[in-house]
C-alpha cells in the first residue's frame, strides 16, 4: 500500500498592511445636540470625553455602503483589484442580521466573490481582531490578500435619552488591505477576552426579549410589553455600559496588553512612529499614554475629538487620519490597541503602509 | 501597615497629582464629588493608584460606596488589616 502524502500550502515569512481607506459619514452631531437629549453641556462633554463632534449616518446609508466606501479606498491605496483578493473580514456589532453576514454581500459588490467572507464579533477590539487573522491567514498560505474592515452604524443601536454611551458613539467604517510583504510588517497580536465582566458593555437585551415584547406589544399594548423588561424597558435594544469599570480596565489592564505587544515585536516606545489607541474616550487615551511613557516622538491618534467613539471602525479611521496629515509616518511603526465588549481585546505592531 | 493618618496624608497626595486641589483640602469629612468635585473617571484613577501605594484591592462595586474621604481611609485600613 503507497502512503499518499497530503500537501499542504507553503508558507510565507511575512506579511504587512499594503493599504487603508476610510468613509466618514455625512451628518455632524455636536455636543450641543446631545445637550437637547440628555442635561449636559458642551463643557462638561469636553471635560470628561474629549469629544467635540461625532459623525453619524443618515438612514439612507446603511453600514454595508460605510463598507464599500471604506474598503474600495483601501483597495486602490494597495493597488489590489477586488477580484485579487483571497479573504473578505468584515469586523461589526451593528450588521442588523445576524445571518447573512455583511461581509459576504461586501464581497459581491467590491467584485471579490467567491472570496471567503465572513465577520467578527469583537466589538471595538474587532479590528485588531481582523488584523491578527489576516496576518495568518496571509502567512499560512490561506489567502494572498485579505480584506479587513471595521465598519459601525452604532447610531442603530443607541437610545439618545440614555446617559452612559449613547453620546459617545458616532458611526464610520475603516479598512486595510492586509498581504505578503519582503519585510517584517505585523507584529505578534496579543489578543484575548475576559467573559467574567461580559454585563459591563452590551446591549439591554436579547433579541428573543424583542420577539417576547414585540408580540406582547401587539396583544396588550406597547405598556404592557415594557412591563416585562421594566418601566423603563423599550423594546428595541440599545447600548449601555458600567462606563467606571470600563473606564479602569481600559487604562491599567490594556495599558499592560500594550507593554506586552512592544515586547512581543521587540520595539521599544522610543522606536514608535504612532499610537492608535481604539478612540473610546481621550481621557483613557490621556492615561494610557501615561502608562505606556511614550516620548512625544510619538503621534497619538485623536480622531475621537471630531469622530466620536466608531467602535471597531475607530482604529483604521485614525489610522488613515494620521496617514493624510502626517504622511512622513508612512514606513514607521504604530502600536494598536483595542477594546471593548466581551470584553475583548486585540493588539499588535504594524508598519504604516 | 499604615496608621490612618498616614492613609489621610497618601490619598490626598494622589488627589493632588490627580486633580491639582491642595493637600490640606482633603479631608476625613469631605465628600469626593460634592466638596472636592472629584468626578467618576478621576475617581478612579484615585482609586487605581491608592491600591497600588497601599497595597490593597478595591473592588469596582466598593467604589461606589465611598463617598467621603473618611470611608476611603476607613476602607484601606481594613483591608491592609
Amino acid at each position: 500500500m503507497t502512503t499518499i502524502e497530503l500537501r499542504q500550502a507553503p508558507t510565507r515569512a511575512h506579511s504587512r498592511i499594503l493599504g487603508v481607506g476610510a468613509y466618514r459619514p455625512s451628518v455632524v452631531v455636536t455636543n450641543d445636540d446631545v445637550c437637547q437629549w440628555i442635561d449636559s453641556s458642551d463643557e462638561w462633554i469636553r471635560q470628561r470625553t474629549g469629544i467635540v463632534t461625532r459623525h453619524r449616518a443618515p438612514a439612507e446609508v446603511e453600514l454595508i455602503d460605510m463598507a464599500e466606501g471604506a474598503a474600495r479606498e483601501a483597495l486602490e491605496k494597495a493597488g489590489i483589484e477586488g477580484s485579487q483578493l483571497g479573504a473578505v473580514i468584515v469586523s461589526t456589532v451593528t450588521h442588523p442580521y445576524a445571518t447573512p453576514s455583511a461581509a459576504s454581500l461586501l464581497c459581491d459588490r467590491i467584485g471579490a466573490t467567491p472570496a471567503p467572507a465572513y465577520d467578527i464579533s469583537a466589538a471595538c477590539a474587532g479590528y485588531c481582531y481582523g488584523v491578527a487573522q489576516a496576518d495568518a491567514l496571509v502567512r499560512s498560505g490561506a489567502a494572498e490578500y485579505v480584506l479587513v474592515v471595521g465598519a459601525e452604524k452604532l447610531s442603530d443601536f443607541i437610545d439618545n435619552s440614555e446617559r452612559s454611551i449613547s453620546f459617545l458613539l458616532g458611526d464610520g467604517a475603516g479598512a486595510v488591505v492586509v498581504g505578503p510583504s519582503e519585510t517584517p510588517g505585523i507584529g505578534p497580536s496579543v489578543w484575548g477576552s475576559d467573559g467574567s465582566k461580559w454585563n459591563t458593555i452590551g446591549m439591554t437585551h436579547s433579541l428573543l426579549d424583542v420577539r417576547d415584547l414585540s408580540e406582547e406589544a401587539e396583544r396588550d399594548g406597547a405598556g404592557k410589553a415594557a412591563a416585562v423588561l421594566g418601566t423603563e424597558a423599550k423594546i428595541w435594544p440599545t447600548l449601555r455600559q458600567d462606563g467606571q469599570s470600563v473606564f479602569r480596565w481600559a487604562v491599567w489592564e490594556m495599558a499592560k496588553v500594550a507593554k506586552q505587544a512592544l515586547e512581543a515585536a521587540g520595539v521599544k516606545p522610543e522606536d514608535l512612529g504612532a499610537f492608535v489607541p481604539h478612540q473610546a474616550n481621550m481621557r483613557i487615551i490621556d492615561e494610557m499614554v501615561k502608562q505606556l511613557k511614550l516620548p512625544e516622538s510619538v503621534v497619538v491618534a485623536r480622531d475621537i475629538a471630531d469622530a466620536g467613539n466608531t467602535s471597531a471602525a475607530s482604529i483604521p479611521l485614525a489610522t488613515h487620519r494620521l496617514l493624510t496629515e502626517n504622511p512622513d509616518l508612512s514606513g514607521k511603526l504604530s502600536l494598536q490597541i483595542g477594546f471593548g465588549a466581551g470584553l475583548v481585546f486585540g493588539a499588535q505592531v504594524i508598519a504604516l503602509p | 501597615m499604615a496608621s490612618n493618618e498616614e492613609i489621610l496624608a497618601g490619598l490626598a497626595e494622589i488627589i493632588n497629582e490627580e486633580t491639582g486641589l491642595s493637600t490640606e483640602a482633603v479631608q476625613l469629612e469631605k465628600s469626593f464629588t460634592d466638596d472636592l468635585d472629584i468626578d467618576s473617571i478621576s475617581m478612579m484613577t484615585i482609586v487605581v493608584n491608592a491600591e497600588e501605594k497601599f497595597g490593597v484591592r478595591i473592588p469596582d462595586e466598593e467604589v461606589k460606596n465611598l463617598s467621603t474621604v473618611g470611608d476611603a481611609v476607613d476602607f484601606i485600613s481594613k483591608a491592609q488589616a
